[in-house]
């Protein structure tokens, strides 16, 4: 604890030049899918909307706090209410929440519509990693955190993180053909947990019993990591999502490799793929 | 004591000293000061949880605590601080001021708020005892969602029974609350000339009454369906744990206004004591808050955007959650239009109230953005959430707590506090509340889940600033102790009306207030 | 305080019990006032028994139902839709078939709970005959073919052209009351 202590004090008087060199994420990352895209968007807008608010109004009560002050001489006026200007100042921000529902509302639409999907992938969670199940091309693999333990670490090992994807990496990524309308699935196994890839614009829970559908188009090639986005457990933190948009004919080539690979591996054990590996 | 007594009162008088004065007694101002400290305490204790929490995070890997422990810290540390710290706060609040407000020798039922208040030691001795039991504590997030929960161990069942008693607490509390601001109004005192901390009050308790109840029936079938074999949250058995959700947040929603709505009360005595000026829009105040109360009740499904509802309910629930900007937003004007063209003074409490009214307008900017169901996918459960509710429930609620509290000791102890120490924490506070809270939002925005121990390096500059900024901003609360005990123990005499421009009856009694007051209703005009 | 205060009080302490008795029991009520919406909407289908279809059969008009199954925690058995998906008319009387191969090594009782996506589509898909009416008792090593008779109503709404029906197996045998 003392250690933590000291190397936290130590961090403070270093950070804050550090600022001004690194290059952070201080917004939303790029987005890669029509949804996303729309998502972007529309924070944007809010996000100035709310900034010109926040200038207006403070500005007024800036202004105030420098001017009215007692030890400025200021006399306090009597005013206490003004129908006029209390029925101006609520009847604007319905105008302003319009103004913003309306864009939003049509992304709500878009967001929920699934229909006529090029393929389908149910995701099932499970404490702690992620099944996919290629149901057009007859694929099924678990996918789980490839980070090594020992960079992790514990109370009494602290780990060191040296991956570059540390953390938001597995050992098998969910690969999609770019440009194609993907519906997924969503289930889980024991807990409900959350499939989330920013980029791509899903986020969603995975609950047991139950399939919710939601659907993303990767708009160009890449790789797009997220992680589960509800507390299941221990592990939540561990069970990554990675998914790789690539084009129609590398598409192909990787689904021909993996049918191989799971015909091996169905020669070997025909249970294990029912199985859920246990760690 | 006897001595600055005004009404004193033969068979009043005695009362109880030492341990059993404050287990035996039913005098409103006892009890409120018993709220106010045990809020205190379970203040540094969420806050200590909350310290290795920001710990941890100080970089990637793991160093301090274990996953497990991680989300037990997160879990307790919100619940300690919720119905812990801010929630009987605000009751010490109430009864020290409710009765002193509408001249009311004391609380309606003075026996059953000595009960409401020796419910939550036990209650709190659960809930953080719970760390000790095999397994740890519940680690399933605050809000206990299914199957998450059933999976714990004893902890949970500890963590509910806590619940039901705060729960119960918390009821009792407010059939109090409600009956002494209905039935013992000072004659003159009709409802629309109470003082806007009673009104709000008088919503928040009814608030309370008609929510309470619902988390009590949530918890209960929580706890059937991990012990009696019941499925009511399994889908198995023909429940479903999406219904959990809808009736824990038909709750929460309500619970993240009764957190809210006494604070919006505090600063609205603060304000124009401070600008010398009465209250803007007394008549707008009212109406807003209530409205803001009717309107929590249809706006849970925000807090559910992810979980795959139709499209009209997500369209639902996003226009009702926008609506509740429009009566907010009416507040924060008229904040600032009594503010407008007054004298103000910047003590203290005014520093505090001034800080809430932009923080809180911050976060309840992050709360619109929310609000959007499409850009709540992309943020739900991040720390964009964390940031969001940090700045209204801290710079919000606890703001208002402190400002509260700076503003009526003079009332309480007879002294006036330190001004300078006074303001040297608000100044603390107010800085290193930004430094832990603001990057946060950039976490949000870049993708960082919440309740994760560990996280992907790029992440790493902002959660160094943020937990640089948490232990500055838990170790200057020390200083906010420090005060409150210098000013209990001495200072500059008091005086009745211990502000220039501080309106209303608590202010014609002496400071301190004596043990009994308006034992013989007060004029009011 | 004055006696008539006192009973003032009371009887209006009385009330707010009663009120926060109500909304105790609104909590509760809120049990079946869900499922009644979701049994409304789809989302669930709390009370699983047979439904009977309309009879009149589209035949303008193709859907798409795609058959998927999972299984719940500590179900490490083989569950698969051997009709993985299939096109049918709207009001046409279909059959489809799942298979469980209890490769456990212990006798199990489970229950299937169906779920749809979209959701809309659910309150228009009606199973005539179904394996998750019932609990199923599975032997060690028994492998069973199980069917679903469906239909979907011509009603379905125009813009859903695919529906998913899932099915969740839960394993209940040490549940109490359960038989078999």
């Amino acid at each position: 604890m003392m250690k933590t202590l000291r190397q936290i004090a130590g961090a403070a008087l270093t950070t804050l030049p550090m600022l001004a060199v690194a290059n952070y994420d201080v917004n939303i990352p790029a987005p890669h899918s029509p949804i996303s895209n729309q998502i972007y968007g529309l924070h944007m807008e809010i996000l100035w909307v709310c900034l010109a608010i926040f200038v207006v109004v403070f500005g007024v009560m800036f202004y105030s706090v420098f001017a009215h002050r007692k030890s400025k001489g200021a006399v306090a006026a009597h005013f206490h209410e003004n129908t006029t200007i209390e029925i101006i100042w609520t009847l604007i921000p319905f105008l302003i929440l319009g103004f913003m529902a309306w864009p939003a509302t049509q992304t709500v639409l878009a967001m929920k519509d699934a229909s006529n999907p090029d393929m389908t992938i149910k995701v099932t969670a499970y404490q702690w990693k992620w099944q996919y199940d290629y149901l057009n091309d007859g694929l099924k693999f678990y996918s789980t955190l490839s980070t090594p333990r020992d960079q992790i670490g514990s109370p009494e090992q602290h780990g060191k993180p040296t991956n570059e994807h540390y953390l938001l990496e597995t050992d098998n990524n969910v690969v999609v053909p770019v440009g194609k309308k993907i519906r997924l699935l969503i289930t889980a196994n024991d807990v409900i947990h959350g499939w989330y890839v920013p980029q791509l614009g899903v986020n969603q829970y995975g609950i047991p019993g139950f399939i919710k559908d939601s659907w993303f188009q990767a708009s160009e090639p890449g790789i797009f990591r997220g992680q589960c986005s509800q507390i299941c457990g221990k592990e939540h933190g561990y069970m990554p999502i990675v998914v790789e948009a690539k084009s129609a004919e590398d598409y192909a080539i990787w689904v021909k490799e993996q049918k191989t690979k799971q015909a091996a591996a169905e020669g070997h054990d025909k249970v294990s793929l029912a199985d859920p590996v246990t760690r | 004591m006897e001595a600055t007594h005004d009404h004193a009162h033969e068979d009043h008088s005695h009362h109880p000293t030492g341990l059993a004065r404050y287990f035996f007694t039913t005098n409103h101002k006892d009890i409120g000061s018993m709220y106010l400290w045990f809020s205190l305490i379970m203040f540094f204790v969420g806050g200590f949880m909350a310290l290795v929490i920001r710990a941890e995070l100080f970089q990637p890997g793991i160093q301090i605590v274990n996953p497990d422990v991680f989300n037990q810290l997160t879990t307790i540390h919100a619940l300690v601080m919720i119905f812990g710290a801010v929630m009987p706060a605000f009751v010490g609040f109430a009864n020290w001021q409710i009765p002193l407000m509408v001249g009311a020798s004391d609380m309606a039922f003075a026996r059953m708020n000595n009960w409401s208040f020796w419910l939550m030691p036990p209650a709190a001795t659960l809930l953080v005892g719970s760390f000790l039991v095999p397994g740890g504590a519940a680690g399933s997030g605050w809000t206990l969602y299914p199957p998450l929960s059933i999976q714990g161990g004893i902890s949970v069942d500890m963590t509910i029974l806590a619940v039901h008693i705060m729960g119960a607490s918390s009821i009792m509390g407010s059939i109090n609350i409600v009956t002494t601001i209905l039935n013992m109004r000072a004659p003159g005192m009709t409802l629309m000339r109470m003082p806007m901390f009673v009104w709000t009050w008088l919503i928040t308790a009814y608030l309370l009454i008609a929510v309470m109840p619902v988390l009590a029936g949530a918890v209960t079938m929580l706890l059937t369906d991990r012990h009696f074999g019941t499925h009511f949250f399994n889908a198995a058995g023909g429940g479903d744990p999406t219904m959990f959700m809808h009736i824990f947040w038909f709750f929460g929603h309500p619970e993240v206004y009764i957190m809210i709505l006494p604070a919006f009360g505090i600063i609205s005595h603060i304000i124009p004591t401070f600008a010398r000026k009465p209250l803007f829009g007394y008549a707008s105040m009212v109406y807003a808050t209530s409205s803001i109360a009717l309107l929590s009740f249809i706006v849970w499904g925000h807090h559910m955007f992810t979980v795959g509802m139709p499209a009209a309910g997500n369209l639902f629930f996003m226009y009702a959650t926008m609506l509740i900007a429009v009566p907010t937003g009416v507040k924060v004007f008229n904040w600032i239009a009594t503010m407008w063209k007054g004298s103000m003074t910047f003590e203290t409490p005014m520093l505090f109230a001034v800080a809430f009214v932009s923080l809180f307008t911050i976060g309840g900017f992050s709360g619109l953005v929310l609000a959007i169901t499409p850009v709540d996918i992309t943020l739900h459960n991040t720390y964009y959430v964390v940031a969001h509710f940090h700045y209204v429930l801290f710079s919000g609620a606890i703001f208002s707590i402190m400002g509260g509290a700076y503003y009526w000791l003079p009332k309480w102890t007879g002294h006036m506090y330190d001004e300078k120490l006074g303001k040297v924490h608000f100044w603390l506070t107010t800085i290193s509340f930004n430094i832990t809270f603001f990057p946060q939002h950039f976490l949000g925005l870049a993708g960082m889940p919440r309740r994760i121990p560990d996280y992907a390096t790029q992440f790493t500059e902002f959660n160094q600033i943020s937990s640089v900024g948490a232990f500055l901003l838990g170790f200057s609360q020390l200083l906010f102790l420090y005060v409150i005990i210098k000013c209990i123990r001495g200072g500059a005499k008091a005086e009745a009306k211990a502000w220039e421009g501080a309106e209303g009856l608590e202010w014609t009694v002496p400071s301190p207030a004596p043990y009994h007051t308006f034992e013989t209703p007060p004029a009011f005009h | 305080m004055d006696n008539a205060i006192a009973r003032k009080n009371a009887v209006l302490a009385r009330k707010l019990v009663i009120i926060a008795l109500i909304m105790g029991g609104f909590g509760l009520a809120l049990v079946p006032f869900y499922r009644q919406i979701c049994e409304a909407t789809g989302i669930s289908q709390s009370r699983i028994v047979a439904q009977k279809a309309s009879g009149e059969v589209d035949m303008a008009r193709l859907v798409t139902v795609e058959f998927v199954a999972s299984n719940s925690n500590g179900l490490n058995w083989t569950f698969e839709a051997i009709d993985k998906m299939v096109q049918v008319h709207p009001g046409q009387q279909t059959v489809v078939h799942y298979r469980v191969v209890n490769n456990t090594g212990r006798r199990i009782v489970a229950q299937a709970v169906p779920s749809y996506a979209p959701t809309e589509a659910a309150p228009f898909f009606k199973k005539l005959q179904c394996f998750c009416f019932d609990q199923q008792t599975f032997a060690p090593g028994e492998s069973r073919d199980m069917q679903v008779i469906f239909v979907v109503e011509p009603g379905l709404p125009a813009d859903v052209q695919r529906i998913s029906l899932s099915y969740t197996f839960f394993d209940v045998t040490a549940e109490p009351g359960v038989k078999g």
